[in-house]
């Protein structure tokens, strides 16, 4: 080991995760999973319905166990990391309480680590004014519209300043147009608080524009098949029609056609 | 002059807040008309098929004896109770109705608790739910007549230092044992209602159970709690009711109704006003739940799922 592990916001090496192991329906989620994630990274993980990207991001969450291998979260176990809330995290579905204010859903994580109220609410403020929210602090969450609410659940991920953000598809319920606008916002945020990012989505426009790396994954069983790096620089709404954007969609595509267009990209994992 | 700043409240829908009590006020009006013109339809009927019965044989008796007029039912509420006494049949019905209320209620909170408190060990441990829930069930098929001399037969013999189990106790526990059940069904139907990304949720944040029953579990919950409060609070009369004839304390409603109806050949007026007691008894129970079913889902979208 060269580098420090704490360098390291997620270093996965040989995990699997089967599902009801040794029963008829027997079921192997991930496969020999190797995925390391630096500090400051953004990672998309890519790939069909069925091919594990949602469990590897609830392994890494401590949501549920690996069946094998070795996993370190922010330099720690995984469950420590989740008993230490070392990362935040956003679902497809917002989540949101009903009844509670929108500021009342930020505060949630912050009041259950035992934060005073004074602290509590100028941090979900702090937070609401972040994601553009700070006038509907006072407002229902059924009052808002689905952007709206994904974004306050994003506020709530970064509640108590976890160094790693876990997304589960945070996007996918949103219209196009709104969906542009907050990756937008996310890539604004990330400049803003440097945090490591692991975003689990299936639109490959959605993952080039985003990431740094694109970790391409294939179901029965699921398996990492290609690790494409992105390198858009800095991004702006151009960048959805620059030249080497379409190019690395392109490779993304074909690397989960299984077609490899590099024989760098012929890639271990196939048994 | 470029003066439109990112306005995030372009796409937001408005609040709805205060319409929703001017309208819910005007509800309540058009519902209080609706249920006064009902039971002016009520009392036509009764009295069109008493005339019906004076030219036609019905199978029934509408003679003034089993079906007294309306008026004489009104008359006879100012009437007093016993010859020469000095409280009207009305007053007595209405203190009457007043206890049984309280006996009522005592038996609601005790029932609410422990269902509550049964839905919370059961959502809890699977097992448990498991081995308690038919046993709820089969708690429910106990005919009342049967129970009710068994509990004041065993409740008589208690007595905890001082204190002396009375025939009363027995009531409230019957009223007790028949709101529990709907109770503890519906709450736990409720703490199984959160999403199963707002339980991960709760876990990603390393809650507690005690956390997560109180800050997701149970306010989730309240949508279904409530319809089976109003349920367990129309159990509790109808058990009071119940219990206090078939154990005949004094005091109640129950033991009223049976001891006018004992004097119906003279007063058939009486009982009837008895009877009406025992409603507005459970109109006034069923509505205390109403007013806390609006201040716990005060927060809530007024589409409830259940």
């Amino acid at each position: 080991m060269t580098t420090t592990t704490s360098d390291l916001a997620v270093q996965a090496q040989g995990i699997w995760k089967v599902f009801n192991a040794g029963l008829a329906n027997e079921v192997t989620a991930l496969q020999d999973i190797d995925l390391v994630v630096g500090r400051g990274e953004f990672v998309s993980l890519i790939g069909p319905s069925g091919c594990g990207k949602s469990t590897l991001l609830r392994v890494i969450a401590d949501l549920t166990d690996a069946t094998q291998g070795s996993l370190q979260v922010a330099g720690m176990s995984a469950a420590q990391a989740r008993q230490e809330q070392r990362y935040g995290i956003a679902f497809q579905q917002a989540a949101l309480f009903d009844w509670r204010t929108v500021r009342r859903n930020v505060e949630l994580p912050l009041e259950l680590q035992g934060w005073d109220k004074g602290r509590r609410q100028a941090r979900a403020m702090e937070l609401l004014e972040m994601v553009q929210l700070a006038d509907f602090a006072d407002h229902r969450p059924w009052e808002l519209s689905g952007g709206m609410q994904q974004r306050v659940a994003i506020a709530r991920s970064l509640a108590v300043d976890p160094p790693l953000l876990l997304m589960d598809e945070p996007f996918g319920a949103l219209d196009e147009m709104t969906r542009e606008r907050m990756q937008n916002e996310l890539l604004r945020i990330r400049q803003e608080t440097g945090k490591s990012i692991i975003f689990v989505t299936h639109s490959i426009p959605e993952a080039v524009y985003l990431s740094d790396r694109v970790v391409v994954m294939s179901p029965r069983p699921g398996r990492i098949t290609d690790v494409i790096p992105v390198s858009l620089g800095e991004r702006d709404d151009d960048t959805r029609e620059a030249e080497s954007f379409f190019e690395s969609v392109t490779a993304v595509r074909e690397a989960l056609r299984g077609n490899p267009s590099s024989p760098a990209r012929a890639r271990v994992g196939e048994v | 002059m470029t003066d439109h700043a990112a306005v995030p409240a372009a796409t937001a829908p408005r609040p709805r807040r205060q319409s929703t009590v001017s309208r819910r006020v005007r509800k309540g009006a058009v519902g209080a008309l609706w249920a006064l013109a009902g039971i002016l339809l009520v009392m036509l009927m009764w009295e069109l098929v008493k005339w019906v019965g004076t030219l036609v044989s019905l199978p029934f008796n509408t003679n003034d004896l089993s079906m007294p007029h309306v008026w004489t039912m009104f008359s006879g509420a100012w009437q007093p109770e016993v010859r020469g006494s000095d409280t009207t049949v009305l007053q007595a019905v209405l203190q009457s109705a007043a206890y049984s209320l309280l006996i009522a209620l005592g038996g609601f909170i005790i029932g609410v608790s422990v269902g509550l408190l049964l839905a919370i060990v059961m959502q809890r441990f699977a097992f448990l739910e498991r081995g308690l829930l038919p046993f709820v069930i089969a708690s429910q098929t106990v005919p009342l007549i049967a129970l009710a001399p068994l509990i004041t037969g065993i409740g008589n013999r208690i007595s905890i230092g001082p204190v002396q189990w009375s025939t009363t106790y027995s009531v409230m526990f019957i009223a007790a044992y028949l709101a529990f059940f709907p109770l503890s069904v519906g709450a736990l139907r409720g703490l199984h209602a959160p999403t199963a990304t707002s339980l991960e949720l709760m876990r990603s944040y390393a809650a507690t159970p005690r956390a997560t029953l109180f800050k997701l579990r149970f306010p989730a919950s309240l949508p279904y709690l409530v319809p089976a409060m109003k349920v367990s609070a129309a159990a509790a009369v109808v058990g009071t009711v119940v219990a206090e004839i078939s154990t005949g304390v004094r005091g109640g409603i129950g033991r009223l109704i049976l001891e006018y109806s004992r004097e119906a050949t003279s007063q058939p007026a009486k009982v009837y006003v008895a009877v009406f007691g025992a409603i507005v008894l459970g109109l006034v129970a069923a509505g205390l739940v109403t007013a806390l079913d609006l201040y716990l889902t005060r927060n809530l979208p007024k589409e409830s799922p259940a």
